[in-house]
């Protein structure tokens, strides 16, 4: 571990002492680069944070004359019982799919793998990475299949002698977190997998024979030692489930009603059903925001750790 | 450390420098003055439609008049864009495709109810110095011209056929429940009453369809909600004080008529009531497979049914009869529909548009007029065609749905219209999946309507007629 850390920390002396112009030109063959990210990132950012204070439209006056309205998308968006609607439920959702549900089966499975023989890890593994490396229309199609009326989950349960519901009308919410657990699951096991081989067997060892038993040594010792892996993964599946789109648009296109209609989804009908580009642009940017409280409360975890 | 200041002012310097070049660009293309030169020569004309699922009628047409035209323009090509897209899909693609000279066709298909819309985005040509010199418009009804027309007074499009609305029963199911052959309802409680008979008699069947929630887009606001609302005391706009109608009566019980279909199980369930598909469903599913009694929908859907059209049922016209949609209680002229139509328009930034009214002509020539009335089962909008013995007798409800036009309504043609279109159905689905209770759908829709309108100045409670 200490090795590959060494020679940057060796290199980094010498950058600084270059002159000013031998740095420049060294730059020069990154700036097609930096040239194409500016237009293609920083750009497209840049005018959604303007339209997002404009009625620009697809259609209407806002089409015609683009004008400058202030705040009044974000007036127009807190003051709507849709939008409050939907960071509601973006909230559930990554709550239940990404925070709970990822998070916990992914070091379920990375704990269980790593005690298991080579043939079942290896089984585990293909099955769930199969599953992440779906196309997300597919899965999501597969998914619509299984939580159907009369699809895979009801059979199942009728199987067992328990009622079957309408997952997709009934419990949308559940159904779609629960097809975003099921597709996303291998990203946090692939992570919770490279931190747990990095634990020492020797700290382990010692504990057992300290007289820990399961649970305590997990609580006491393992979690501890990747607290880093679990906020970077926190971090990383909160931000990609927050701007799901297609799994739930493709499962139940928001609805019934709006009772799967997450910020994603409400600012695409905004924008692309009803022609607001303005407003859609302004949710975005308070998605952004959301995006950003939660990095922040990470981060701080990350910070504290390393302090 | 330094470096990477460095860096991130030169980034948003040129990022700014970026955003800004990209919204001047926008207002300050100069459009290519392409008209004149190109008429005398050959020219490519792009036309962009919606394609209806599996319907092929105006694909078909379409074709057709291409070869006539080209076969009279030699040298030029004319390509048909069928945008294959649900309601609201079809206006975002083609919005898009006119924002920009590039992509912009050179005629396109323009629903009514979203001209004045899209005249007002600056989307559209005017076509008066077209019109003047052509001597068919004088065989257009008066009502159809104005459909297309701007605020400004100015003309957008030439419309090829209108539309009218009403109840499709069964008259198979209808006797199966002992109801009669010749069904006349007169109140919605009529309705509602035949289908709690059919719900009770004749198992397996919906009893009655009505198109709700936002999958179907404008056809549940128009088919749907105000078939109810324009039955009622109230309207949409009052016309005489130029302002939208809000907290009425008639919003609410329209409503009311929703949740009433919907929770005694008198329609579809609401799950397939939303789904995307359901128009092509009742067209080539249920109404030809009888399991569907009564279907308030337009006078187009037989065209699902001709020779051409998407499922061919040559029995349909003895099996389902049509009856006009009564009022809320009789009232007034006991019966309503409403009117919509497409019509053919120039994009502001079509390539060739002299070319593109050279097509719209071809199109709109009587014989292709008539063609277009009889295989797309549209109510006629030129007097020539109306009067042309072919088309009265095209199909068993051409006459009825003809009749129909002495009490239709037009929706209110103004640029809000599509917004107030979208809350409709929006309160329709919260109505129809349980999710709020009609007076507060009709709540938040009040409040949705104040604020594209720009407040309660330009809101009143007051509905006037027609």
């Amino acid at each position: 571990m200490t090795t590959t850390v060494a020679p940057t920390a060796a290199a980094a002396p010498t950058t600084g002492k270059r002159p000013r112009g031998a740095k420049l030109v060294r730059m020069l063959p990154l700036s097609p680069a930096i040239g194409l990210m500016l237009v293609f990132l920083a750009g497209p950012i840049l005018y959604c944070v303007y339209a997002a204070f404009t009625n620009m439209a697809l259609t209407g006056p806002g089409a015609a004359n683009v004008k400058f309205v202030g705040l009044d998308n974000f007036r127009k968006a807190f003051g709507s019982g849709a939008f409050t609607n939907a960071i509601w439920l973006t909230l559930v959702f990554t709550l239940i799919s990404a925070i709970i549900g990822q998070n916990t089966l992914g070091l379920g499975l990375a704990l269980l793998m790593r005690k298991s023989t080579k043939v079942v890890r290896n089984f585990v593994g293909t099955a769930v990475i199969g599953a992440w490396v779906l196309p997300e229309v597919v899965a999501a199609y597969l998914l619509s299949a299984f939580f159907n009326d009369n699809g895979t989950l009801n059979v199942i349960l009728h199987a067992v002698g328990l009622p079957g519901q309408d997952w997709l009308y009934g419990a949308p919410i559940i159904a779609v977190s629960l097809a975003n657990i099921w597709r996303g699951t291998a990203f946090s096991m692939l992570v919770y997998s490279a931190a747990l081989s990095e634990i020492p067997k020797e700290i382990e060892e010692s504990a057992e024979m300290d007289g820990a038993g399961g649970w305590r040594r997990l609580a006491f010792v393992t979690v501890p030692m990747i607290t880093r892996a679990i906020m970077t993964n926190l971090m990383l599946i909160t931000l990609q489930t927050l701007s799901v789109f297609g799994l739930i648009y493709a499962m139940t296109r928001g609805g019934p009603g709006t009772k799967s209609q997450t910020l994603p989804l409400y600012m695409y009908e905004q924008a692309f059903s009803f022609s607001q580009i303005g407003y859609g642009t302004a949710i975005a940017l308070v998605m952004l925001a959301i995006g950003a409280v939660f990095s922040l409360i990470y981060l701080r975890g990350l910070n504290s750790e390393a302090a | 450390m330094k470096s990477r200041k460095r860096f991130t002012v030169a980034a948003v310097a040129s990022a700014l420098l970026l955003a800004v070049s990209a919204c001047s660009q926008g207002s300050t293309t100069k459009q290519p003055d392409a008209g004149s030169s190109q008429s005398a020569g050959p020219a490519h004309i792009k036309i962009a439609y919606q394609q209806w699922g599996p319907g092929v009628v105006m694909k078909n047409f379409l074709t057709g008049v291409k070869s006539e035209y080209e076969a009279a323009h030699p040298g030029s090509q004319v390509e048909i864009v069928p945008v294959v897209a649900s309601e609201n899909d079809y206006y975002t693609k083609i919005q898009l495709m006119m924002r920009s000279p590039n992509t912009a066709p050179d005629i396109v298909y323009e629903d009514t109810f979203l001209i004045n819309s899209d005249i007002t985005a600056g989307y559209l040509k005017p076509l008066d110095d077209y019109i003047k010199n052509w001597d068919q418009w004088s065989q257009f009804e008066d009502t159809a011209k104005g459909a297309a027309k701007g605020q400004d007074g100015k003309t957008y499009g030439v419309p090829d056929g209108t539309d009218t609305r009403a109840l499709w029963y069964n008259k198979q199911i209808f006797q199966k429940a002992g109801l009669p052959a010749d069904w006349q309802p007169k109140t919605w409680d009529d309705v509602l009453s035949a289908a709690r008979t059919i719900k009770q008699k004749v198992p397996g069947v919906t009893p009655f369809n009505m198109y709700s929630g936002k999958p179907m887009g404008e056809g549940s606001a128009m088919q749907g909600f105000e078939m109810l609302l324009y039955g009622t005391k109230d309207t949409l706009y009052n016309y005489d004080q130029k302002k939208w109608v809000v907290g009425s009566q008639g919003f609410k019980d329209s409503l009311n008529f929703v949740k009433t279909v919907f929770t005694e199980g008198l329609a579809p369930s609401p799950k397939d009531a939303l789904s995307p598909n359901m128009g092509s469903k009742v067209g080539t599913e249920l109404l030809p497979q009888s399991k569907l009694a009564i279907d308030l929908d337009g006078s187009w859907i037989y065209g699902n049914w001709l020779k051409s059209g998407a499922k061919p049922w040559p029995q349909w016209s003895t099996v389902l009869g049509q009856t006009a949609m009564p009022t809320q209680d009789g009232s007034g002229k006991g019966k309503v529909s409403l009117s919509g139509g497409w019509t053919w328009a120039i994009p502001a930034k079509a390539k060739s548009p002299d070319a593109a009214w050279d097509f719209i002509k071809t199109l709109q020539t009587p014989q292709n007029a008539a063609k277009y009335a009889t295989d797309g089962a549209q109510i006629a909008v030129r007097k020539d065609v109306a009067s042309n013995a072919a088309y009265k007798s095209s199909s068993a409800s051409t006459q009825f749905f003809t009749d129909l036009v002495s009490v239709t309504v037009y929706r209110p043609a103004l640029p809000e219209y599509p917004k107030v279109s979208n809350e409709i159905i929006t309160a329709m689905e919260s109505v129809m999946t349980g999710q709020s209770s009609p007076d507060d759908a009709a709540k938040n829709y009040d409040q949705a309507v104040e604020g594209i309108v720009g407040g309660k100045d330009s809101t009143t409670t007051k509905s006037t007629g027609q």
